[in-house]
């Protein structure tokens, strides 16, 4: 099978996110990697190197610059012609493109897979991850996107693959880029972080936020995360959130403060390696997957913790 | 305008959900069901767009089994003016989902298509950018603003890193974020009135969709289950815990 990755980048480097997809790619067969976007000679040269890399088809095109999936999904049409199998990450450009590519091609897309158990069965959560699907497609070709941190992301370095121009496409005139307010952190990137504390409701405001859970992570060099109720409550910008609706974690140790852990919030890290807890509500339902709960007041404990490791 | 509005009926967002002992799926006898939570806010938001005058008509849509009908009683009650019954006892797929909603696009002329993100059973994230593929028209996911301005709509749009706005001409898609408004409730004169509110009953056959699945279910089985941790005593013994993990600063 010929596999399509799409590489998730900033214009300047690959994204983290690609890595596991190329893992998951190269279960099914031969992985070929799509760039696109504008003035990515840089970005296709470091997806060359990836390891197990065949083909790096490259797309330049001023009409692909910030990914509008318009522009984008009949350019990933076009190239399925000579592949299998389009893959893209579970994150908010995969999400946005791969569909739109599905229904061109008219296929169902299988999303968010964590598993590839044969050529065409896949595994993936439902229900907020309170349940694991095993399906099986029987379209001609198959259209994925990747959840990331269910596969081991592939070397960065190694590969030799061919870059190769693609002209395809262009812009449809349909949508337009008009501008981004990018949360501004210098601190590791949450779905990419090893360590990572996450606040919730019963903080109580922003400042406390910031008095509270910001020194743990600095001392750690842990990324920051929240629940949806502090998300909501506006102690912190909203991509900050860990779940369902948020970002989809699985750090080696995940600190949950102050989160009672709703089902919603549960979905987005229970598959983290190490769960810590802190909570004065000893029946808090994030006890019941925590490794190690602390049933205390988070203002006197946290900053005890944060003086003592 | 007139905006159109798929709804979905799922299980109640406060519910566990339990998985069949015989791994064909989740539990649904009698348990509760409702609107999926991120079409509460499409609605909304549809609502909040004619009360602006944008939009000249609210058509909620939804296919389902006949108990679908009490989601669209949902959607007229709170300020929907009109609602269409896809009714099919099979579960349909994101793709044929889409063609509905395309085939029911064609015969209504919609100015937006206001789509939840996603269903919180299946948890795909496929129907709105679909529909966007099969009308050609643009889409704007995951929204937590919408402005409509003369022949385009512009989103605001939850990206992995903050917020990103992009300009669509219209027709256009548009997907709901959680932050895009908060769903008001209906008021009990508006549940009784929207009874009397015109509802059409259709099948997917009537637009022509097949409905089988490209995706067969093998099994569906729970997730692994956390090994049992254990309650430390205090700070001092937590961080005894983390380092012997070799976690520390």
């Amino acid at each position: 099978m010929k596999t399509l990755v799409w590489v998730e980048h900033d214009g300047k480097a690959v994204k983290d996110a690609t890595l596991a997809v190329v893992t998951a790619a190269s279960k099914l067969g031969e992985v070929h990697l799509l760039v696109a976007g504008s003035g990515v000679d840089a970005v296709a040269k470091e997806a060359a190197q990836i390891a197990g890399v065949g083909k790096v088809h490259v797309a330049d095109n001023p009409a692909f610059g910030h990914n509008l999936p318009e522009n984008i999904a009949p350019l990933v049409a076009e190239l399925m012609g000579s592949h299998d199998a389009f893959l893209a990450p579970a994150t908010t450009t995969g999400k946005n493109i791969a569909p739109r590519v599905a229904a061109l091609l008219d296929v169902m897309q299988i999303s968010e897979i964590l598993s590839v158990e044969g050529e065409k069965t896949f595994t993936r959560p439902i229900y907020a991850g309170n349940a694991i699907a095993t399906v099986e497609s029987s379209d001609a070709k198959l259209v994925l996107t990747v959840r990331g941190t269910a596969f081991e992301k592939a070397a960065s370095t190694g590969g030799s693959g061919a870059v190769e121009a693609v002209s395809a496409g262009g812009d449809t005139g349909i949508s337009s880029f008009v501008g981004a307010e990018i949360a501004k952190q210098d601190r590791p990137e949450l779905t990419s972080a090893k360590i990572i504390v996450s606040g919730g409701r019963a903080l109580g405001s922003s400042e406390k936020y910031q008095e509270v859970i910001v020194p743990l992570a600095d001392k750690l060099g842990a990324a920051l995360g929240a629940s949806r109720a502090a998300v909501d409550a506006g102690y912190v910008p909203n991509d900050y959130q860990v779940g369902q609706t948020g970002k989809i974690v699985a750090p080696e140790v995940y600190f949950a403060i102050g989160i009672s852990g709703a089902i919603q919030h549960l979905a987005g890290m229970k598959d983290s390696k190490t769960i810590v807890a802190i909570n004065k509500d000893e029946d808090a339902p994030i006890f019941q997957v925590a490794d190690f709960g602390l049933v205390a007041d988070l203002f006197n404990a946290v900053p005890e913790l944060t003086g003592k490791i | 305008m007139k905006i159109l509005v798929p709804v979905k009926r799922v299980l109640d967002y406060n519910v566990k959900p339990r998985v069949k002992s015989d791994g064909t799926g989740v539990d649904l006898a009698n348990v509760k069901m409702s609107m999926n939570p991120f079409d509460e806010i499409a609605i909304e938001e549809a609502i909040r767009l004619k009360e602006k005058g944008v939009a000249a008509e609210v058509v909620a849509v939804s296919v389902g089994p006949a108990k679908a009908q009490e989601t669209l009683r949902t959607a007229l009650a709170m300020g929907a003016d009109r609602a269409i019954l896809v009714q099919t006892d099979d579960e349909v797929e994101p793709l044929a989902l889409a063609k509905i909603f395309k085939a029911i696009a064609d015969a209504e002329a919609p100015g937006l298509v206001i789509l939840g993100k996603q269903a919180i059973d299946g948890d795909n994230n496929q129907t709105g950018q679909m529909l966007a593929a099969l009308t050609g028209w643009a889409q704007g996911t995951f929204a937590s603003a919408v402005n409509v301005e003369g022949d385009h709509v512009s989103v605001t749009r939850e990206v992995d890193g903050g917020l990103e706005t992009v300009k669509l001409k219209l027709p256009a898609i548009v997907t709901t974020d959680l932050r895009l408004n908060e769903p008001r409730y209906a008021s009990l004169p508006n549940i009784m009135k929207a009874k009397s509110k015109p509802l059409d009953t259709k099948s997917p056959a009537d637009y022509g969709v097949d409905t089988t699945p490209r995706v067969k279910t093998v099994k569906v089985s729970e997730p692994p289950v956390r090994s049992a941790g254990i309650k430390v005593a205090d700070v001092d013994e937590l961080v005894a815990k983390l380092k012997a993990m070799g976690v520390h600063s």
